[in-house]
């Protein structure tokens, strides 16, 4: 499957005939219908929802249809606050999603804690447990925020492989398709981090 | 020659089967070349809003909820037959209106029973 020369291609278009990859057929129909897991948890889900609502309208982007069964999900776009004693389900809900799937993690609460990072009921954010392909900071984000994270999201989705040593991680069989789910410990989730998954910088001081 | 009159159910029968066996084999086809199916305990799981399920689906409920069931039919079930008894009732004959009368009667006794018994009066 090797890539088309841009110079043909565009001389082949001229002559009304077009060309495509089984690769570029398949992320295109895959970027244009993601579909949502209907799931908010603060009020960056007013902003989520009102993004699906008309004014913004997602389903411009393909996004129109918000599920709420996670098995007919793409994507999940963590809205909001995650405290410690949600955080188990929003792992399960992951898990529970087929390939491929994405997450959003959505304004500063998603992403680190935020406003309550020194909370100590609040997750230092999600990507401790699950992996997450666009960060949208903001406090909560806007709508016009989030059309820009599912933008960055197909152009993720667009530049996919589907072959190779580099393809996506959906189509590698040792890439894990779940993740393990943290218990309520006696002081905090247990384990607080997956250690596979989340490694942050090393602080140089 | 004309054809069966019941042919366009041959091609019903046909359309329909062929309709979803194609996306089934093609995702069966992607299955086997392209995407290895990754299923997992947790992912198989019962989907219970990201919850794990607690105990067995199939429960029997106590018996005596059947005044739920009567009062239901009475107040529920009885308005779903009057509406159109109500917009036919001048058109009616003799024998259909004895007949939803004998119905109406039938839950009428149910209700002054329910009444009798003290289903309507709120529990304190």
């Amino acid at each position: 499957m090797s890539d088309i020369d841009e110079g043909l291609r565009g001389e082949l278009q001229r002559q009304g005939i077009w060309v495509t990859s089984m690769q570029e057929l398949y992320n295109w129909g895959r970027k244009n219908s993601i579909w949502p897991l209907q799931f908010g948890l603060a009020c960056c889900a007013i902003e989520m929802i009102a993004t699906a609502a008309s004014r913004y309208d997602i389903a411009r982007f393909g996004g129109e249809v918000f599920r709420p069964s996670p098995r007919q999900a793409d994507l999940m776009i963590v809205a909001g606050t995650v405290t410690k004693k949600m955080a188990p389900q929003i792992v399960r809900l992951y898990n529970q999603m087929p390939d491929p799937k994405y997450v959003i993690s959505m304004g500063a609460c998603a992403i680190s804690g935020g406003p309550f990072k020194q909370g100590y009921n609040v997750l230092k954010g999600i990507d401790r447990y699950i992996p997450v392909d666009v960060y949208i900071p903001g406090c909560p984000p806007r709508p016009e925020a989030l059309l820009h994270a599912f933008m960055e999201l197909q152009r993720k989705i667009d530049e996919q492989k589907l072959s190779g040593s580099n393809k996506a991680e959906h189509l590698r069989p040792d890439q894990p398709s779940e993740f393990p789910v943290p218990a309520f410990g006696a002081h905090d989730l247990e384990p607080a981090a997956n250690a596979d998954l989340f490694r942050p910088p090393e602080i140089q001081r | 020659m004309t054809p069966n009159p019941y042919f366009f159910i041959v091609i019903f029968i046909g359309v329909a089967l062929i309709f979803p066996v194609i996306p089934l084999g093609l995702a069966w086809l992607w299955r086997r070349f392209f995407q290895p199916p990754k299923p997992g305990a947790e992912k198989n799981a019962t989907y219970e809003c990201g919850v794990e399920s607690l105990g067995d689906a199939q429960i029997q409920f106590r018996s005596q909820y059947y005044l739920y069931a009567i009062i239901f039919l009475i107040f529920d079930v009885e308005a779903i037959f009057l509406v159109p008894f109500a917009v036919a009732f001048t058109g009616l004959p003799v024998g259909a209106f004895i007949a939803i009368l004998v119905f109406l009667l039938l839950l009428l006794e149910g209700l002054v029973w329910a009444w009798g018994k003290g289903c309507l009066t709120w529990a304190r």
